[in-house]
């Protein structure tokens, strides 16, 4: 796929929270490079002949979105997931940057998966993909990974994501000796003795279904543990897929003491509850597992007041091989790349979030938190710009999904605002227009 | 029952989804169909030339054989796949084994399996009515219907009654449904047993959970003990069988503090000396052979009711 010399986005609502903007303007965007940006009734800077011209009117034009939490599945789960179907489906989804997880087949714990998985990308990518490399050596929670192997190799995080670190002593290791690297250290915080075997939230719906569940304080008495690790380091913790009521109040208070953490949630958890396990539809199987209303608006109220710094999907396709079976039995997980725009446009159409906080959530912030380019909209940064139209109603249908597994509750569900113009480079990655 | 009345469920994957009329009706139709198993020649045609499976992926005495055996008696074909003569122990998924069977056209499929909602799971994936033999931890529903049976044919009624079930709540299916039948049928259910094995939010579902199961036994006019499923615990839940048997063992002096005529049950199989003393289950109070006499009864009423039987 090739840059084309020249882009003229007109007429869009741009919104860059990172220099303050939120107005109609005009970006032009020159061998992938925004090179400038001027009020439509501004006379045009000398545009270039061959040009690639967008209407925008009533669109919303935003630095490209960058999804901090996505799970690829490539090496060795090729049948659920690659890296090329991955981004696909994320440049759909309005994304031109995922961070990918490290629990694939072998994990990425090591440089030589960190550089595979950049070649692949590098050869069939519709996104910028950037790698986290894993805490332990093969996620085992034992001995540390290399991190300033991965880090040369261009890991940009690490996480044992998928399990926790049990291991205090670990993991406060981990902050240590990745601040040496500048990597980032993602949590994944849950106390398994707790949550083993559970199947969905322990509550009223768990009992009736005869399901094992997940107490809230597994997850609430781990998020304690890694802040309190966080504090006492003075390492940055970054933690991932927040889903409760009581985990939002302790990262606010530790917060506000001055500890040095970043939260993320997934879309799932301010838009559905337990509730949407009943019928045991495994397509509302995830862990942590959704939680109820009070916690649900608990994020909601996290997300508006900046205790959640980051809206990430936790992508995580799986394939009718694990998804179409018994409940108990069926993995965690659902897809998210191709409906966190409709989902977490619902937020500002409710007035929970205006527009420029959505922009911080979905990518200024993960980028700045990652440490890594995007989240702007500045002259001479590359054009990394995703085109919203919050207005464009649609059914999700399963035919339509573009990631290889379809692992998602929102199929049939009518959804609003969709991403119809990506630009990932300057290269179109995504184009309804 | 007003004459407006129908039944009109083709699947039984649960007393959740029974109304307190079917539960009547099933109640009422199983009491007309208990004099068949009486009889000389135990046989009617009702269900001839109807193709019952019983597929069951868990160990049975009591509740495969009486399925199997109301079938006869209702002078279906019946056949009977278990866990280990099944194709699943060749790696094949339940549906596809659902498939399979509904290729050969069956009516009724009975199923009992380790997962919860696997019967639901089945009912999503065939056309054949599927009966619930007992799903996980989840729910028993023939069980359920048999109990109420029983305590109806002993004290004339349910509304109104204590009921005091004991023992391992949160792996029971067969609590799960009987906390459900009878809330629904007008009765006050009880339950207790050590904390570890009460599931939260058991309240909402119509039980009251006591900490002592003197509280739950006293003035009770049904006990039941429920079975430590041992097979089942990976946790740390109770320190020992014999200090179970020692604190929530239900014998002769717990059985003193409920009503005098209280009917002891146990939905079987029983662990003697654990949850239920030797001399309690064989009293006069025990109905617990009573129950296995109506569960005949009652599963030959649900399959001539999910087949359409009037």
């Amino acid at each position: 796929m090739s840059v084309p010399q020249a882009i003229l986005l007109k007429n869009g609502r741009i919104i860059d929270p990172a220099n303050k903007l939120d107005k109609k303007a005009n970006i032009l965007v020159e061998k992938g490079i925004i090179s400038a940006i001027f009020a439509p009734r501004q006379k045009a800077p000398s545009l270039p002949k061959k040009l690639l011209s967008f209407d925008l009117q009533g669109k919303w034009v935003v630095p490209g979105l960058i999804d901090m939490h996505v799970h690829l599945r490539e090496p060795g789960e090729e049948y659920k997931e690659t890296i090329e179907s991955g981004t696909r489906a994320a440049a759909a989804g309005g994304f031109t940057a995922v961070a990918c997880m490290p629990n694939t087949m072998p994990v990425n714990d090591c440089q030589s998966v960190t550089r595979l998985i950049l070649e692949k990308a590098e050869e069939s990518a519709f996104a910028r993909v950037y790698p986290v490399g894993a805490i332990s050596k093969g996620s085992q929670g034992k001995t540390l990974a290399e991190f300033g192997e991965l880090k040369t190799a261009g890991a940009v995080a690490v996480t044992d994501d998928g399990k926790p670190v049990s291991d205090s002593q670990l993991m406060r290791r981990a902050l240590e000796y990745a601040s040496n690297h500048k990597l980032l250290v993602i949590s994944h915080s849950e106390d398994s003795s707790l949550s083993r075997h559970g199947a969905m939230n322990e509550g009223f719906i768990s009992t009736s279904m005869g399901l094992k569940g997940i107490p809230h304080i597994a997850e609430e008495i781990m998020v304690f543990r890694d802040l309190a690790v966080a504090d006492y380091t003075g390492c940055h913790l970054h933690l991932a897929h927040i889903s409760t009521r009581e985990s939002i109040n302790l990262i606010r208070q530790a917060k506000k003491k001055g500890c040095p953490v970043t939260a993320e949630t997934a879309p799932h958890y301010f838009t559905l509850t337990e509730e949407a396990v009943k019928g045991y539809d495994t397509n509302a199987k995830m862990n942590p597992p959704l939680r109820t209303e009070k916690d649900r608006e608990a994020i909601i109220a996290a997300i508006k007041d900046g205790t959640i710094d980051v809206i990430a999907t936790d992508h995580a396709p799986h394939s009718v091989l694990e998804k179409d079976i018994e409940f108990d039995k069926a993995a965690n997980g659902i897809i998210g790349l191709e409906t966190a725009v409709p989902l977490a446009l619902a937020l500002f159409r409710k007035g929970h979030v205006d527009a420029s906080r959505l922009v911080e959530l979905l990518s200024s912030n993960p980028a700045r938190i990652l440490g890594v380019t995007g989240g702007t909209l500045g002259l001479g940064v590359e054009a990394d710009i995703t085109v919203i139209d919050p207005e464009q109603h649609f059914v999700l249908r399963e035919q339509d999904i573009l990631s290889k597994s379809k692992n998602s509750p929102f199929i049939g569900s009518k959804l609003q605002g969709k991403a119809v113009l990506t630009l990932c480079g300057g290269r179109i990655t995504h184009n309804l227009l | 029952m007003s004459s407006q009345y129908l039944f009109a469920h083709k699947h039984i994957l649960g007393l959740d989804h029974l109304s307190v009329p079917d539960i009547e009706h099933i109640l009422n139709t199983a009491e007309s169909f208990k004099e068949i198993s009486t009889r000389a020649i135990k046989k009617v045609p009702v269900l001839r030339g109807k193709t019952v499976i019983t597929l069951f992926f868990e160990p049975s005495t009591r509740t495969r054989l009486s399925f199997d055996i109301a079938a006869k008696r209702m002078s279906a074909d019946t056949f009977s796949i278990t866990a280990s003569t099944s194709s699943t122990t060749k790696g094949e998924t339940l549906a596809d084994t659902a498939r399979n069977i509904e290729a050969m056209m069956p009516d009724i499929l009975i199923m009992r399996h380790p997962s919860s909602g696997a019967a639901h799971y089945l009912a999503r994936h065939m056309k054949t009515s599927v009966i619930n033999a007992g799903d996980g931890s989840h729910e028993h529903p023939s069980q359920g219907l048999l109990d109420l049976m029983t305590v109806k044919e002993r004290k004339g009624k349910i509304s109104g009654l204590k009921i005091a079930i004991i023992g391992d709540i949160s792996h029971s299916r067969v609590a799960h449904s009987d906390i459900i039948g009878f809330s629904k049928m007008g009765a006050n259910v009880f339950v207790s047993g050590p904390a570890t094995l009460i599931p939260k939010k058991i309240e909402e579902l119509g039980a009251t959970v006591c900490s002592t199961i003197d509280e739950a036994v006293n003035n009770a006019d049904v006990v039941m003990p429920l079975r430590i499923q041992i097979e089942r615990q990976n946790d740390p839940l109770i320190p020992s069988l014999r200090e179970y048997a020692s604190v929530f063992g239900i014998n002769r002096q717990v059985m003193q503090a409920a009503k005098p005529d209280a009917l002891l049950m146990h939905p079987g199989p029983i662990n003697r000396g654990v949850e239920l003393a030797p001399d309690v289950a064989d009293s006069a109070q025990s109905v617990i052979l009573a129950q296995v006499t109506n569960g005949v009864a009652i599963r030959m009423a649900l399959m001539y009711l999910v087949l359409g039987g009037k």
